[in-house]
Formats: C-alpha cells, structure tokens, sequence
C-alpha cells in the first residue's frame, strides 16, 4: 500500500509520458496533464479516506535509504496538518491546467511539464519527513516556477520579477541551509521525529530559530521580505497565480508548524514579540497599501500579505484555537485567493487588461461570473458561512488569549480588508458599462467547471468545518 | 426562505415562490410565537456541529424564546408585507426576481440573527444582512450614489463587526464558551467586586465592562447610532421597500436586539450601561434636530428612524429592556408603514423625492395620505395610538430613573418628541397639503397604489393604530412574565414601579411637547409662512440651518480627518515610500547594484604585486586576531550576530581571493 509515494511520482510519470509526445500534438500532451493530475488527486483522496485521525503518528510511512553513511534518509510519512496541504496541492493542478487550457499558447509541453514537476515537488515538501530532502524540495520548487513566471509571464517587466522572487528566496535559503548543517552536526540526524526530541541550548536555538524564520518569512511573506509577492503575482500567468498564492505561500506557514515550533520550542517563544510585531504591522500595512492598488492583481497580491500574516499570528498565539485556526485560514486562503485570481483571469483573457479604471458594470454581461465572483470576493474579507471566516474566528479567539493588544490591531486589519475587497468588487461588477461588448461574454462551462468546485469546498469548509478540523485535533495538540 | 433560482423562474414564478415561502414561515413564526411566547415552551434546538477546537465546542443551533418570537414575528409579518409590495413597486425593473431573491436572502439571514444560541452564529446573521443591505442599496448599480452609499454602508458597518469580533474574544477568553446559556449563568461568578480586571492597550478594565462596550460599538454600527450613524441617511439610495424592511424594521434594530439578547452581561457592567443611555439620548436628539430641515422626503423619514432608534438605546441604557423592545416593534410597523407611503408617493410622482416639487397630493392619493397621517401620529406618540404606549412609557421610566443619566435622556427626549412632531407635520403639509409644486407633467400621472401596494400598507395601518395597546400589558404592563428568561434586570435597575408615581406634569410632558410640535409646524408653514421664511433668512437661523443641513459636519470630519490620511498613508507612504523605495533599495535593487560596485573595488585590489597581497594578509590576520582575542566577548552578544555574520563574509571572500592568486 504504497499510495503516499504513487502520489509523488505519478506527476513525474506523467512528465515522462509527455515527454515522448511530439511537441505538435498539443492536444494528446494536454490530456496527459489533465489526467495525470486528475489521477493524482483521486489518489490523494484515498490518503483522506483511510487518514486515521486519532492518533499522533505519522501515517502512510515509507522508508527508501539514500546517504545512509551519513543517517540522511528519504522519509516520508503525513499526520493531520500535511495531508490538507497535499490534498490541496493535487486539488489545485488540474485547474491549474484547466485555467490555461486556451490562454497558454507557446511553449506547451514544456509548461505541461513545468506544472507536473512542481506537483510532485510540492507533494514532496509536504511530506518528507527528513530536514535535508525538505530542503532539497523546498529549493527545487523555485526552478519550476521561476521558469513559469519567466517564460509564460505576461509583460517584459517579467524578468525582473522572476529575478526578484528568485533572489529573495534564495537569500532566506541560504541561512536555512547553514542552519540545517548546524542542526545536523549537533544533532546527528535529520530525522523530524527524532529532532523532536532533540534539546538544543537555548542560545543556539535562538540562532538557528533566527535562520529558520529568515528562509519562513520570505515565502509567506512577512513585511519586510513581502515586496517580490506583488511583483511575481502580477507578471505571473493565472495558473502560476495560482500556485504561487495557493501553495508556495503556505510553505513558510507549513515550515513555522513543522520545524520552527517543534525542533525549538523554547526560542519559538523567545521570539514571540517579535512575531507579533513584524504581523501585526503586515496586517495594516498591507491592508492599507491595498487600498489604494490599482492593478487586480496586485490587490489580491497585497490582501495575500495581509491574511498570511494573521497566520502567522495564529500559528504563533501558541495555544490550540490559534494553530487550527491558522491551519484551516492557511488552507482557505489556498482556495480563495486561487479563486480570486482564476477569476481575474477570467476578465484577463476577455479583456486584455488588469487595471480597475477599465472595468465597470460587469453584472450586466456575465451575471453568473459576478455571482461567483462576490462570493469569493465575500469569502476574501471572511464573510461568516465560508472557509475563511472559521480560520479567522480561530485565530482570533486564540491570539484574544494570548496578547488582545495585538488581536485589536489585526481586527482594524479586518476592517480595512472589507473596505478593499467590497470596494474591487464594486468598481468592478456595478456602475456603468465601460468595455466592449463584443468580448464580454459570461463565463463559459471549462471557467464554471473550474470555478464551483472551488465554491463548493469554500462553502464546505465554512458549514462543516469538522470535515478537516477533526484531522487536524491530534496533531496541533501534540504540537503544543 | 431563499429563492435563488429566480433566472430560471421568470418574473412571476419568484415573486410567487418567495411570497410564499414567506407567508408560510409567517404561520410558523406565528404558530412559535403562540406556543413559545404564551404557553412558555423555550425551545432548543441543536443541529450539527460547527467548530469544534480545543475548549470551543461550538454547533449550529437555535434558541427559541420570548424574545426570539416576538422578533421572528415582527421581522416575517414586515417581511412578508414588504414582499407583497415590492411586486407592485418594482413592477417595472428588469431585475425584479434578483431583487426578491435578496428580498428573501435577507429575511433569512435576520432569522438566522434573531434565533441564534450563541454570539458566533449571531454573527453569521450580522454579517449576512450587512451583505444583504449592502446589495440592496447598490441594488440600482449604474447610480455613482448608490454605489457610494452602498460601500459605504458595509464599511462602517465593519467597524461595528470590528467590535463584535473583539468582544467574541474577549467573551470566550473569559467565559471559555460563547453559547448564551452558559456565559449568562456564570456570569455572577465574575460580577463579583471586579476580580476580573482585563488588560488592553496597557491599560486595565473590568472585564465585562470592556466586552461590553466592545458590543456597544457593534450595536452603535448597526443601529446608526451618533457617530457611526453616517450610512444610514446615505442607504436611503436603495429602492423604497429595502428602505422599509431593512433600514426601518428591521436589519437596524439588530444593535437593539443585540443589547437586549447581551442583557445580563450589561446590567452587571453600570458604567457601559450610563454610557449607551448618553448614546442613545444624543442620537434621538441629534437626528430629530437634523431630520427637522432635510428636503429629501425618505432622508426624513430615516433621520426619524435614527432618532427612534436612539430611544430604543437609551431605554435599553436605562434597564429598560422591555419596553425598548416594545417600542422596537411597534416601530418597526408604523416606520414600514412610513416608508411604504412614501414610496406610494415617489412611485406616483415618477420617482421624485424632493418634497419642495411636491404638495396638493392629498387631492390625488388620499388613501396614501390617510396611511401617512396614521403612521405620522403613531410616531410622535400621539394618545391612544402604537407609538404612545412605547415612547411615553420610555420617557417616563427614563424620568423615573432619578439619575443624571436617565434626567439627561428624559430632557433631550422630550426635545426630541417636539421636533418629531415638527418635522413629521412639516413632510405632511409639504408633501400632501401645500399647494402643488410638481410640474404639470407629473401630475398628470399621479395616482393611487394598485391593490398589491396598499393591501400592505392597509394591514400595517391597523399595526400602528392597535399593536401597542393589544400588546402593552403583555409586554410592557407590571409583573408580566411573557418575558421568561429571556431578558435580565438587576432588582435594583427596575424602575417601571417607579414610574408610577412620578409627578403628573412630567408624564404629560411628551404628548403636549409633540401636540404643540404638530401645532406650531402646521401654523407655520401654512398660515404665516411669509413671516416664517423672514425669521429664516436671518443670520443667526441660517447658520444653525446649515449646521443641520449639513449634519453636524459629521461626513466632513470623517472625510477630512480618517479616510484622506488613511488612502494618503496607503499610496504614498506604504506603496511608494516604503516598498517601491526602502525595501527595493535595501533589497534586490541595491543588492545588485552593490555587488557590481564591491566587485569591481575587489578586482582592483588584484593589483598583481605581492606586496600588496601580502599587506592585506597581515591586515586581515590581524583583524582575525583582535576579533578573536579581544571582542569576542563582544560579539557574543547576540545583538552582534548579524554584524558578525556579514563581517564573516566579507573575511572570507578576501581570503579565498588571496588563496587562488597563490595557487
């Protein structure tokens, strides 16, 4: 029963298989992708079904020795935080595939493959269970998406931003790989599990947890590592949009959760003032900055900022509400930012263009887009009902017991974030007509196909959160 | 309750469907308000969970008692009436199934507000009217103010949920739950001399009396009151009926409710109790002062709305919990019926609102007339109809009080009473008695409301002239126990006794005030309107008219002092200064360029004599040396360690540089 590690290398078989396809047969390479990722996410659904959430343990284990004269070991196994996040990366990738179905025009194998490789990374990050392999994946994840933004990206000023992600990430990597080689010398293995129990000095932990939070930062970001967000969102294609705001941004969350709070403890709460410092001032800061974007792509870059930093805040509140609740709002935001940007992509590939002045009185043309459109919109500023209102009342409740303080000054975040996102929706879809009629059209059946299922599990998840909350009990508890 | 499919239905099939979905909830409401409000069967009922996480173990669920009837009732009865009348009101819109669906989407959500068993779920219905409303107003979309009011009505609105989240959280960090039942049953273990006190902003608080205010400032955003009153007048761009069930009836009197439903957390918190009675007071003063000179006939009407609905505040600041919820609804039908008239008479004018290019339409519409008289006198409380049994028994309770808060409350109320009086004779003659100012053109058209506008009006006519006296001594009369559980009052905050035996010229003082309001506008305006429009071009009277008419400058201040820094600070400082400027040069920007620059200052230190290299050497060990020997100690401060690091690698490129060249 090897499902864990078939839902790794399935993309990379897919990959192969379009490798041989000639280039011309576009359509055959296409549905290669299509279904390699669709069979990769009906596998990962089985990793759902058979989950057991009672226990602690890692689940689904596999062992496959590599450096064994050096203890280094492939390790890959998922407990309840984890397997969202894979579930969500598989999720993810055939609407990735089905958003650029018609606007990718070059180049399409190669971009088949891209997103191929990068589900597999991606799966692998989230469950390795080994610091150096994370390490491994965790970099290989840039090369993939440094090309999408590179060679798929809209405008010239693309290069520039494909250097700045680049650079930023690279710049916390190097840290994060110093650090791992102080935490392998010390410790003599590189093991999750085992560094768990590992004590560190409270002085190298304060070191090490510094190099750690350098690498975090930059992919979630916090502020002042935040200013490559924007840039790559609006020169990526929608389907890169996608990944980046769905998936990367969730890999320095996921890496607070899995090394930083576990491996040291002691230093996570040494440096809590810090944290909330640096998040509550990214909650207003980008809130307000957001206010007053003018690219639609920029806006939800910035409201991006904003809801990561909260959290951030609830991962660190350190108490159980704050870490479920910044799991769960960790995971809506993966949906409901990937909506937001498929549905800007939607208006992109009728019109051609992203800044807000040319839009106007979209309702009265494509009424089913605005429908669906105000509900993600609705599900960005944390409407009760949908996923992300849950993820934030959590956070809140848990940082209220930790610092209201700094609870106070994320709810004014609140505040300022139904101003930008009610105010995008209103220019948007209300007031007079203002584009050519021709191209505007309501959205077609591949847009809805892509769409609802993104509703219908943002609806879910706010109704009936326990469908994932009760995976995740056992191991935030077992995190405290 | 929702008729979404409202594309596939066409324009007939939504009204009907939604009409009668509603009318059968209406039985319902009516069939629970029977069994729960007079047999007293408090109902729980626990569906699914919802968050479950940690200590909050949180499902949907629904409380059922007096209070939750009574609202449930009022909000289906006006709901259902609103429904029947926007068919004929909206009969002509494109869009008039979308504008059920809302409708209905609406009612649900309030249902989901008012019968709620815990704060989150309240929440639920909070924010999904504020949604509702928001839509409603923006309902005609091509309209920039429509658009404006809208966004800004959800705005403010969030300011309020800002509260209501905080208190949330304030609420479950105390009592480590947020159901009804269990935060008001141990609740007396923290009233108890404050040993609960709470730190925000550094500064300390009792507890509940933070909460408190937290919820305060909810209730102030959705019930307009002063300060947060700002959208309301602006939402009446919205379609009439959305006027009458949302911003009359209904979605407003939320805060009220709120109040009421919090009401053991504020009878054990006094300060914030004194607090909203001032609130209350000033927003029932502030309003009637500015209503008295708008010219916009729904802007009046709202400007009412706002100053009732700081009665309803300042009895609930007052312990009066009963009565305010008393007053909520008789409001709520003489207000629908207000503004169902006033959209009578829009809709007969062709959408005009302006009461100046009105008058003499009593002549055309004298049915509309006779509804707007009744609502008119129901409103200033005039004897013996709904309003007079709700905002008399305010004012007196409010007297009876014997405190400075409730005197400050009695005083600005009665002064209130007089200007309601004033202004609602004022819309009268302007509008139906005056003689007529609309062009010709117009008026050729006017006419009466078809049937399925004034059936609505009709029954909610007969509300406003007998609810108050079928329902007071169920309600309101001494000793009743329709209430249950439902609402709690400290036994030293009860003063319906006292008002018994307050002296006789303070319980006649409201309706003489009011009588001699409607008095004095009627003389004024129709026999010495000459000498009246003198006295008003004064200087004196023009200055206070323009601070009225410009609404105590309440929109400039906001505009000037909080939305121009905050847009000015979210461009100009965050985008360009900071991230376009600090971060990019310090980041990405000057790190290239710096590199460049450090390299080409490296490649000519290979000046190619070993003299030099050997200088730089000895340099370097000798830094090496000293760090390591004499700073050391230094630098183990962590404060150092990034210094250090950098220094490191600066070190250790010249080395490597040096080793090459010596290879």
């Amino acid at each position: 029963m090897a499902i864990l590690s078939s839902v790794l290398l399935l993309p990379v078989v897919g990959t192969l298989i379009a490798f041989f396809i000639p280039a011309k047969r576009v359509k055959v390479i296409k549905m290669v992708g299509l279904y390699t990722s669709l069979a990769t996410f009906l596998l990962s659904l089985f990793l759902w079904i058979l989950f057991d959430k009672s226990t602690t343990q890692f689940q689904f284990v596999e062992h496959f020795s590599w450096l064994s004269f050096a203890n280094i070991n492939i390790y890959i196994g998922l407990d309840g935080v984890s397997i969202f996040f894979v579930l969500l990366t598989t999720f993810l990738i055939p609407i990735c595939f089905l958003a650029g179905w018609d606007s990718i025009k070059t180049h399409i194998k190669e971009y088949i493959i891209c997103f191929l490789l990068l589900e597999s990374f991606l799966n692998a990050v989230f469950s390795v269970l080994d610091i150096v392999v994370f390490y491994i994946f965790f970099e290989s994840v840039l090369i993939p998406m440094f090309i999408i933004i590179g060679v798929w990206g809209s405008r010239e000023r693309k290069i520039h931003a494909a250097y700045q992600f680049f650079l930023y990430t690279l710049m916390g990597s190097v840290l994060f790989l110093f650090a791992i080689m102080i935490v392998y010398f010390e410790s003599g293995t590189t093991d999750i599990s085992l560094l768990g129990i590992t004590s560190f000095s409270e002085e190298r932990q304060r070191l090490l947890w510094l190099a750690f939070f350098a690498s975090f930062a930059v992919k979630v970001p916090l502020v002042p590592f935040h200013i490559w967000l924007p840039e790559a969102h609006v020169e990526a294609p929608t389907a890169g949009s996608v990944i980046l705001a769905g998936i990367l941004l969730k890999l320095g969350g996921y890496g607070f959760l899995r090394f930083s709070i576990p491996i040291f403890p002691e230093a996570s709460r040494y440096y809590i003032p810090l944290i909330y410092t640096i998040g509550s001032l990214g909650i207003i800061y980008a809130s307000l900055t957001t206010l007053r974007q003018i690219d639609l792509k920029k806006i939800i870059a910035y409201s991006s900022v904003a809801h990561m930093s909260l959290v951030i805040l609830g991962i660190f509140s350190i108490n159980i509400q704050g870490l479920e609740g910044g799991v769960l709002l960790m995971l809506s935001h993966g949906l409901v930012s990937s909506a937001l940007f498929l549905c800007v992509g939607v208006l992109y590939d009728r019109h051609h263009t992203r800044l807000i002045e040319y839009y106007g009185g979209v309702v009265n043309v494509m009424p089913v887009y605005a429908t669906l459109f105000l509900f993600f919109t609705c599900a960005n500023m944390s409407f009760p009902g949908t996923s992300s209102f849950v993820g934030e009342i959590l956070v809140i409740l848990g940082l209220f017991q930790s610092n209201s303080s700094i609870a106070f000054l994320a709810v004014c975040g609140a505040v300022v974030g139904a101003a930008y996102s009610i105010w995008l929706y209103n220019r948007i879809s209300f007031g007079p007509f203002r584009l050519r009629a021709a191209a505007a059209m309501d959205i077609q059946r591949r847009e809805f196909v892509i769409l609802a299922p993104l509703a219908i599990v943002t609806l879910l998840m706010g109704v009936y959160p326990e469908l994932f909350l009760d995976y995740i009990h056992s191991s935030t508890s077992f995190l405290l | 309750m929702v008729g979404f499919g409202g594309r596939f239905l066409g324009r007939h099939g939504a009204s009907i469907l939604t009409i009668g979905c509603l009318s059968i909830s209406t039985l319902l409401a009516g069939l629970a308000f029977a069994r729960i409000g007079l047999h007293k069967e408090v109902c729980v009922v626990d569906c699914f969970p919802w968050i479950h996480s940690g200590a909050l173990q949180m499902n949907w669920g629904f409380l059922f008692d007096s209070l939750t009837v009574t609202m449930l009732l009022t909000v289906s009865v006006v709901a259902t009436l609103v429904h029947i009348y926007s068919v004929g009101y909206m009969s002509n819109d494109p869009h008039q199934p979308r504008f059920m669906a809302y409708l209905s989407l609406f009612t649900f959500f309030m249902f989901i507000l008012v019968s709620a068993d815990n704060y989150i779920q309240m929440f639920v219905g909070w924010e999904g009217v504020g949604l509702c409303s928001y839509l409603l107003i923006g309902f005609w979309q091509s309209r920039i103010q429509a658009n404006k009011a809208a966004i800004k009505a959800i705005v403010v609105n969030r300011i309020g949920d800002f509260g209501f989240i905080l208190a949330i959280g304030a609420i479950y960090m105390v009592f480590r739950s947020v159901h009804f039942e269990t935060i008001f049953a141990t609740l007396p273990y923290f009233s108890g001399s404050g040993f609960e006190t709470f730190i925000v902003l550094n500064k300390e608080f009792s507890t509940l009396g933070v909460i408190c205010i937290l919820l305060f400032i909810g209730a102030m955003a959705k019930s307009a009151q002063i300060g947060l009153h700002t959208w309301l007048p602006d939402a009446m761009e919205g379609p009439t009926p959305v006027s009458a069930l949302i911003h009359a009836a209904t979605m407003v009197t939320a805060g009220v409710f709120m109040i009421i439903r919090s009401s053991p957390l504020f009878e054990h918190a006094p300060q914030v109790l004194s607090i909203v009675t001032l609130v209350g007071a000033l927003t029932a003063f502030f309003a009637a002062t500015t209503g008295l000179v708008q010219n916009d006939l729904k802007k009046v009407i709202a400007y009412s709305t706002c100053s009732q609905l700081g009665y309803m505040i300042f009895a609930c600041g007052i312990s009066n919990y009963t009565v305010s919820i008393f007053h909520l609804m008789n409001h709520a039908f003489f207000k629908a019926l207000l503004f169902l008239g006033a959209g009578c008479v829009i809709h007969a004018l062709g959408d005009e609102q302006d009461m100046r290019r009105m008058g003499a339409l009593v002549k055309f519409i004298p049915l509309t007339y006779i509804m707007m008289v009744i609502g008119s006198l129901s409103l200033m409380g005039f004897p013996f109809l709904t309003g007079f049994y709700s905002k008399d028994v305010i004012l007196e309770v409010a007297y009876a009080k014997y405190t400075m808060s409730g005197h400050f409350a009695y005083w600005l109320g009665i002064v209130s009473a007089f200007f309601t009086a004033f202004y609602s004779f004022r819309l009268l003659y302007l509008t139906f008695l005056n003689e007529a100012n609309a062009s010709r053109k117009d008026m050729e058209h006017v006419h009466d409301a078809p049937f399925s506008m004034a059936f609505p009006l009709l029954i909610l006519a007969l509300g406003s002239v007998f609810i108050g006296y079928l329902a007071k001594d169920m309600m309101i009369g001494l000793g009743t126990d329709f209430w249950g559980n439902s609402i709690y009052i400290a036994s030293d905050n009860l003063s319906a006794v006292d008002s018994e035996f307050i002296p006789l010229c303070v319980k006649w003082a409201p309706v003489l005030l009011s009588l001699a309001g409607a008095i004095i506008a009627l003389v004024s305006y129709s026999f010495f309107s000459s000498r009246f429009a003198a006295v008003a071009r004064t200087r004196g009277f023009r200055s206070i008219y323009h601070f009225l008419s410009r609404k105590w400058y309440f929109d400039l201040i906001y505009n000037e002092l909080v939305v121009r820094p905050v847009l000015f600070f979210g461009y100009h400082i965050s985008f360009k200064v900071i991230d376009r400027g600090l971060i990019e040069i310090f980041g990405p920007y000057g790190l290239s360029a710096s590199i460049g620059r450090s390299a080409k200052i490296l490649s000519s230190l290979q000046t190619g004599f070993v003299y030099n290299y050997a200088f730089v050497m000895v340099l370097g060990v000798i830094a090496l040396l000293a760090v390591v020997t004499q700073w050391l100690p230094v630098i183990l401060d962590l404060r150092l360690i990034g210094l250090l690091f950098l220094a490191l690698f600066f070190l250790l490129s010249k080395r490597h540089n040096l080793t090459k060249y010596m290879e």
